[in-house]
């Protein structure tokens, strides 16, 4: 195994990395709000993807041009998906708010099936294509621009979490609800807005994965798995922790793979979280 | 004398009953295990198809040179209808034990068919087998589902041993074409069953045929990233890449190749992914020149006009919506369902070891299939004597059938292009 082989890997990791925690951060945020794991996730991140596709395919609009049209419209999704399901389960059983992000997952890939059908789909010729070459290391640009844009979409979230006076009432709401409400937040409309920015961030990530990435029913599912482990690596709730656990899970994926074997990179990386909810159940880098 | 004539009249009945109960069904129920959802969804809806076209021949009258086509039904059961109760297995080969279970016990099926993913197909196998269910499987290749001694499993298709064959017999034929030598090998493989056993015959076969594997590299299916084990595979830089791996995979694989500049100079691919329609028609000139295994091609047409009559009838089935044309899983399919309908309907009985003597027994000549085969008969581990594999290159953005030489409907190109030097 050469330097060179190792280089490309760590970029390769690094790159797809941003993009996992940007997935995650959305999760995050809903879990750290109001304590509810949102397992349809996935299935937002496959609708924004078939979002971003139906832009390409319908209007000629590149992933790049629809990205803003695709995070309002999870945005919306999100607030109603809250009001429509998440509202009326909030004092519910935690078995009872499983099944219903749970059930809700269930419907939307079988509604996206029955819809869009199973063939797998894919955005040809986007603005951005090809790769930089380095030295003899390679660099794709979608992925570039996936993870830049990702980044800065992290740097709008955290400007909003910690530097507005939405996001500080969003941090009251998360700590104590009813002192929030007591000091005349509106929580009803805080949580709705915790599953809507939730659902865009998913929504900028979907959009930025479609540039390089097939498009089908299913394809939220494995990129979901990996967003629960960065949201518990990262500390449930902790956004920026959560850009670092996305990081750290990209590049233990594709280093492990070369290192120990490709069968067992998701090994590792499932290892990794079993041992930080068993040792350190806050995650590394703690709740926000 | 009461009791002698009570005891005459039972023994009457003994002798009478079985022939008076076991009056000929009115239908034949078959059940059909497919993928109808989840990442292999398209090739089960498509195989679904091609089994609903099957039946559709074999209750209708059709003027086709294929078994049952030109009657009404099954004539060995007096024209009895087939009736096939389709399930989605989604994949998994839990469901599909669990749905086999439930088909056998209550939906009372005569025979299963299926399932497409030899992993589902080994599972449902094991309750065939349990039950002493006839299972005709058409299209798994793993070479173990037929080497475990199963008494109620046959399969019609190739398996990987067979195909694999078929590649090894080409890269020598290659080297002597064309004047090259190869030197090693690489195999990539997905992990379930498929992938592995297919892996497994393909490094055996390297050694029988002095190619030596530098690289092997197993992975999931559904992984987000391969930068991984394109990075191994650059690394060691084998002759030939050998992968096997379903559609999403594939289309990563190539994606990520493309991006790593990762250049086999010859890959030939163990079917599934390859074969997907939608695999070529999406990734157009980054997959030209690519070589896969396949049992079936449509320009095989031109030497077996009837695959054009069976297309033509494929294409305007009610499901197939879109048109699509028969590939090469539903074209086996196709095969397949038709053989077990061939052997009940000689059976001419639903009992299930008759059926099951029947398929033994099966006999269907070369000119009744739409496959390039020399026929369908078992051997005694229920695997298709008559098989034959081919191998086909993307050539202009389509397969043209390039192996064995004498089936072939153009001259395989070689080496693959460079990523530099694709526009």
């Amino acid at each position: 195994m050469t330097l060179e082989v190792l280089l490309q890997g760590l970029i390769g990791g690094l790159l797809m990395g941003f993009v996992y925690a940007l997935i995650a951060a959305g999760l995050s945020l809903i879990f750290g709000l109001m304590e509810i794991v949102n397992f349809a996730h996935g299935e937002f991140l496959m609708l924004a993807m078939f979002a971003t596709f139906w832009a390409w395919a319908l209007a000629g609009l590149d992933p790049l041009l629809s990205l803003p049209l695709t995070a309002a419209l999870l945005f919306l999704l999100g607030i109603a998906v809250y009001h429509g399901l998440i509202r009326w389960i909030l004092g519910a059983p935690m078995l009872a708010q499983i099944f219903a992000t749970f059930g809700l997952a269930v419907f939307l890939r079988s509604a996206a099936q029955a819809l869009w059908g199973v063939d797998f789909r894919l955005v040809k010729d986007p603005l951005v294509s090809g790769r930089i070459s380095l030295g003899g290391l390679f660099i794709g640009l979608p992925q570039l621009v996936a993870s830049v844009g990702a980044l800065a979409a992290f740097a709008f979230l955290y400007w909003l979490i910690r530097k507005t006076e939405t996001g500080r009432a969003l941090q009251a709401t998360a700590q104590d609800r009813q002192a929030a409400a007591l000091m005349g937040i509106d929580t009803q409309w805080m949580f709705a807005l915790g599953w809507g920015i939730g659902a865009a961030c998913v929504g900028v990530a979907g959009g930025l994965l479609t540039i390089f990435f097939y498009v089908f029913p299913d394809v939220g599912a494995s990129f979901a798995l990996l967003a629960y482990v960065a949201v518990a690596l990262g500390g449930f709730g902790n956004v920026p922790g959560t850009l670092a656990a996305g990081v750290v899970v990209g590049v233990v994926e594709v280093m492990s793979g070369l290192l120990i074997a490709p069968t067992l990179k998701y090994v590792t990386v499932f290892l990794i979280y079993l041992a930080v909810v068993l040792w350190r159940p806050q995650g590394l880098f703690g709740r926000f | 004398m009461a009791t002698r004539v009570t005891a005459l009249v039972l023994a009457l009945l003994a002798v009478i009953a079985p022939a008076a109960f076991a009056q000929t069904p009115k239908e034949v129920v078959i059940g059909v295990l497919y993928p109808l959802s989840g990442n292999a969804a398209q090739v089960g809806i498509d195989s679904a198809n091609a089994v609903r076209l099957a039946v559709d021949i074999i209750n209708a009258k059709h003027d086709l040179n294929l078994p049952l086509a030109r009657g009404e039904g099954l004539p060995g059961l007096g024209g009895a209808k087939i009736r096939v109760i389709f399930v989605d297995h989604q994949g998994k080969p839990d469901v599909g034990q669990a749905e086999a279970e439930r088909l056998i016990t209550q939906e009372k099926v005569h025979a299963v068919f299926g399932a497409y993913f030899s992993g589902v197909t080994q599972t449902v196998a094991q309750v065939a087998e349990r039950y002493g269910v006839p299972h005709l499987n058409a299209e798994s290749s793993s070479p173990l589902l037929t080497e475990r001694g199963l008494k109620w499993f046959f399969r019609t298709s190739p398996h990987d041993g067979h195909f694999s064959q078929a590649m090894f017999d080409y890269i020598r034929d290659l080297e002597k074409r064309r004047n090259v030598k190869f030197k090693t090998v690489g195999i990539m493989h997905e992990a379930t069953q498929f992938g592995s056993d297919s892996a497994k015959v393909q490094e055996e076969l390297a050694a029988k045929y002095g190619y030596e594997v530098t690289v092997k590299i197993s992975y999931r299916d559904k992984a987000t990233n391969l930068d991984a084990e394109v990075g191994k595979l650059k690394a060691a830089n084998p002759d030939i890449l050998l992968p096997s791996s379903y559609t999403n995979d594939a289309i990563l694989f190539v994606k990520t190749a493309k991006n790593l500049d990762y250049n086999p100079k010859l890959l030939i691919a163990q079917n599934a992914g390859w074969t997907d329609p939608t695999f070529v028609k999406e990734m157009g000139k980054d997959v030209e020149g690519h070589i896969t295994r396949a049992p079936f091609a449509l320009d095989m047409a031109a030497k077996k006009p009837m695959i054009r009559q069976v297309n033509e009838m494929f294409k305007k089935l009610k499901d197939n919506s879109t048109g699509r044309d028969i590939s090469d899983a539903p074209a086996r399919a196709f095969t397949g369902f038709l053989t077990l309908a061939d052997a009940i309907n000689r059976a001419k009985s639903v009992s299930p070891e008759e059926i099951r003597k029947a398929l033994v027994a099966t006999n269907i000549p070369a000119d009744q299939l739409i496959m390039p085969w020399t026929g369908v008969k078992f051997d005694e581990k229920g695997q298709n004597t008559g098989v034959r594999a081919i191998l086909q290159q993307v050539q202009n953005g389509a397969y043209a059938t390039i192996y064995p030489f004498e089936l072939a409907a153009a001259d395989p190109t070689f080496p693959l292009t460079p990523w530099k030097d694709r526009k």
